[in-house]
């Protein structure tokens, strides 16, 4: 099987992260829960990882590193951790629904008013939109550092200059960039960003986090276990700690922590060159095959290595279905959490198919899976 | 069980401080290691660093150098 659905979990781990996983769950205890040496390794590991994370995005501090299942519920700590009652927030078309369902929540609750900025045909957005959108009572801006359906990526220390001119937190969801693209949160002027570990990070699943600026305060969602202050009846107001309740996902963390490791050592930047390269090469073998209508903004120079396509008004399940069982590739139909984004789009009744691309996908990969494109839209032609 | 020793001893906010302080004194060659911090300093549980009293000026340089910050600095046996 060819495999391209990276944007939704690689599938395909660096040998050091299963490695890292496999000593782990041979030989780990409960980190921070006692002082014997198989919970202060565990304990040594996972603040490995925080360190590593913070490298990785330029967090200044390891310790404002915090871990989570996902990115989802890292977005969920963020978003109802951060408003109070009458904050506006500003977020865009482009966001996935880990974004967006939190965002709605709150304002279904009565607690923000919620605006967002337009995406164009294209994926794009009018970065003056957020001067239009901004409100006295503005208190953030939550977005997307790319899109998990067109690969458009967001410029975010853009919008960073505009929270930072304005007085305003921003929100990042790195869902599709951690590992893919360089990110530095200091110099993009991201004070919290959320990330998962099995995607671009090549981690495995159940684990991501998020880096939380100093100074940026952050009401714990969830209270309970920490290992320290027992006897106060209150989550220790400390990073990490103060978002970290319960038993963390040491095995999955240590497996990130040597997937992060290989990425400090490979370099992100290499990572993005040979996915943007399969992600064009590909781009190019499809882009003008008739019938085929690609979505997304390809002039730009960054993009997450995605390319969403369909083939002509054919249902994007039946595509995906017939690259999976007619040339053994796999792809993503349908909606993909994304629901603004296909508005803007035009393709809420077809979907869309998407094709993504991570480190470990070839030339040859690539090459096939625009010759099964090219098959399957001459046999729907009329 | 081994005899009682004056010792110094260093308690933090977060468990995470407590592995910064492992870390960064073991590159730095400073003395110590983390054991659960004594019932005699506090009720509740976690970590804390502990060193030979004679050491306190070095584990505070340390801890300056890096920017770390005790919850409290005791002296106790342990």
């Amino acid at each position: 099987m060819i495999y391209l659905d990276n944007a939704a979990t690689t599938l395909i781990k660096p040998p050091q992260v299963i490695d890292a996983v496999t000593e782990a769950m041979r030989s780990m205890g409960n980190a921070g829960r006692g002082a014997h040496g198989s919970s202060l390794s565990a304990s040594r590991v996972i603040y490995d990882a925080r360190c590593k994370a913070a490298e990785l995005f330029g967090c200044a501090r390891p310790d404002h590193v915090a871990f989570t299942g996902n990115a989802t519920e890292a977005l969920n700590i963020a978003i109802n951790g951060l408003f109070a009652p009458g904050d506006h927030v500003i977020s865009t078309d482009l966001e996935h629904n880990s974004v967006l369902r939190p965002l709605y929540r709150l304002e279904s609750e009565g607690v923000i008013s919620l605006d967002f900025v337009p995406a164009d045909r294209r994926g794009n957005i009018d970065y003056g939109g957020f001067d239009r959108l901004l409100r006295p009572e503005t208190r953030a801006v939550v977005c997307t550092h790319a899109s998990n359906l067109t690969g458009n990526v967001l410029d975010l220390a853009r919008i960073g200059r505009f929270t930072r001119q304005h007085g305003l937190l921003l929100v990042a969801d790195a869902s599709q960039t951690a590992g893919c693209l360089p990110i530095d949160m200091e110099k993009m002027g991201v004070d919290v960003l959320c990330f998962t570990g099995h995607k671009g990070l090549m981690g495995p699943q159940g684990t991501g986090g998020l880096c939380v600026r100093e100074g940026v305060q952050i009401r714990p969602w969830k209270v309970g276990g920490s290992g320290v202050q027992s006897y106060s009846c209150t989550q220790p107001p400390e990073y990490p700690t103060r978002l970290e309740a319960g038993t963390l996902n040491g095995h999955g963390l240590a497996g990130l922590g040597a997937a992060m490791e290989f990425l400090l050592q490979t370099g992100v930047e290499t990572v993005h060159a040979h996915e943007q390269a399969l992600m064009r090469r590909f781009y190019e073998g499809v882009r003008d095959v008739d019938g085929v209508t690609v979505y997304g903004d390809f002039t730009a120079s960054d993009r997450a290595a995605i390319v969403s396509l369909n083939i002509r008004d054919c249902d994007s399940g039946e595509i995906s279905d017939a690259l999976a069982e007619e040339h053994a590739i796999a792809t993503r139909p349908g909606a993909h959490c994304a629901p603004r984004m296909h508005r803007a789009l035009g393709t809420v009744e077809q979907g869309a198919v998407r094709f993504s691309f991570s480190y470990y996908n070839t030339e040859d990969e690539a090459d096939a899976a625009v010759r099964a494109v090219r098959q399957l839209a001459a046999e729907t032609a009329c | 069980m081994r005899k009682k020793e004056l010792m110094l001893i260093v308690t933090f906010h977060t468990t995470a401080d407590a592995m910064a302080m492992e870390k960064r004194c073991k590159q730095l060659q400073a003395p110590g290691r983390l054991i659960p911090v004594p019932r005699s300093i506090s009720a509740g549980c976690g970590l804390c660093w502990c060193a030979p009293t004679d050491s306190q000026e070095q584990i505070r340089a340390v801890m300056a150098q890096v920017g770390l910050r005790e919850e409290a600095m005791h002296t106790c046996m342990v």
